[in-house]
C-alpha cells in the first residue's frame, strides 16, 4: 500500500468513472428500448459494484472460475457488477418495464456524477503534475 | 470503451423511431385508399421492434468485472420486420364509387387515424429522447478528451 504510482494517487475516481461510462451505456440502451415490446429495464447498483471494486485487493479470496461459484470476500447482490432488473412503477400491458422519465433523469443524473468524478481525477493530475514541478 | 457505444446505442433508437414514423406516414397517407377486392386492399403497417443483443467478449479477469457490467445489456434496438395488421377491412356500400364491386362495396384500409396520430407522437417523443442521450454522451466524450491538460 505504501509504494507510490498511479493507482494509488489517483484513488477512486478512475474506477468511478469507467463505472459510470458502463452505467450510462445500460441507461441508454433501457432509452432505446422504450417501446420494445417486453424489454426489462435494467440497471446495477452503483454502490455495491463500486464498493466490490475497491475492496482491498490484499485480502484472501478463493478463486472463482465461474459467474455461479461463491466467493468468500462477502459479496453482495450486485456487486459484481451483474446486472439487476428494475422494479417497475407503472408497468405497461406489453411487458415493457421501462419508464422513460426516471431513466431520463437518472442518465443526466449519472452524466453529472461522471462531470464530477472528471473534475475530482482531473484535480488529481494537477496537484501531481504541480508536486513534480515543485509549485 | 462504453461512451461511444453508447452513442450507436442512440443511433439504433434513433434509426428504430424513424421507421416506425415512416410506417405511420405511410399508413395515414394510405387511410382513404380505396380498392375494390379484400387481398388489393392496402393494411396498417407496424414496426416490430426487439433488442439488439451484443456480441459476446470473453473477459474473464476479475479486474475487469465492471466492463464485463455492461455485457448483459443489449447494444441498441432493431426492427425486425414490418408487419401488417390483420384486423378486419372496412367495407363501405359506395355504389357509385369508381372502384365498387359487383355487390356495390368498396373496401378500405384498417388503418385507424386516431391511432396513428397517438403513435406519431409517441415516436416524435422518443426520437428526441435518443437525440438526447447522444447530446449528453457526446459532452461526456468531449469532457473526457481535456483531461489532464
Amino acid at each position: 500500500m505504501g509504494s507510490i504510482n498511479f493507482t494509488n494517487a489517483l484513488g477512486i475516481h478512475s474506477s468511478a468513472m469507467q463505472l459510470r461510462a458502463a452505467r450510462a451505456e445500460v441507461l441508454a440502451n433501457n432509452l432505446a428500448n422504450a417501446d420494445t415490446p417486453g424489454y426489462k429495464a435494467r440497471d446495477f447498483d452503483f454502490q455495491a459494484v463500486l464498493a466490490g471494486q475497491t475492496r482491498s485487493k490484499d485480502q484472501l479470496t478463493l478463486a472463482r472460475t465461474h459467474r455461479g461459484h461463491i466467493d468468500n470476500n462477502g459479496a453482495t447482490e450486485g456487486e459484481d457488477g451483474e446486472l439487476l432488473y428494475r422494479t417497475p412503477s407503472q408497468p405497461s400491458i406489453d411487458g415493457n418495464t421501462v419508464d422513460s422519465q426516471i431513466e431520463q433523469a437518472l442518465f443526466a443524473r449519472n452524466s453529472l456524477n461522471y462531470n464530477a468524478s472528471f473534475e475530482f481525477l482531473n484535480g488529481k493530475f494537477k496537484g501531481i503534475k504541480g508536486a513534480i514541478r515543485g509549485e | 470503451m462504453s461512451l461511444t457505444s453508447v452513442l450507436d446505442i442512440a443511433g439504433t433508437g434513433m434509426n428504430a423511431q424513424s421507421i416506425r414514423l415512416n410506417t405511420t406516414a405511410s399508413n395515414i397517407a394510405n387511410a382513404e385508399s380505396a380498392s375494390s377486392s379484400v387481398d388489393e386492399t392496402y393494411r396498417a403497417r407496424k414496426p416490430w421492434f426487439a433488442v439488439l443483443e451484443k456480441e459476446q467478449s470473453n473477459i474473464n479477469s476479475q479486474d475487469e468485472a465492471f466492463m464485463q457490467s455492461a455485457e448483459g445489456t443489449g447494444a441498441g434496438v432493431q426492427v425486425m420486420g414490418i408487419v401488417e395488421k390483420d384486423s378486419p377491412l372496412q367495407m363501405r356500400f359506395q355504389p357509385n364509387h369508381p372502384m365498387a364491386n359487383e355487390d356495390g362495396y368498396v373496401y378500405y384500409p384498417n388503418v385507424n387515424v386516431v391511432e396513428e396520430m397517438t403513435d406519431m407522437m409517441s415516436s416524435s417523443r422518443s426520437y428526441q429522447m435518443n437525440i438526447e442521450v447522444l447530446k449528453t454522451a457526446k459532452q461526456m466524450l468531449q469532457r473526457t478528451l481535456t483531461l489532464g491538460q
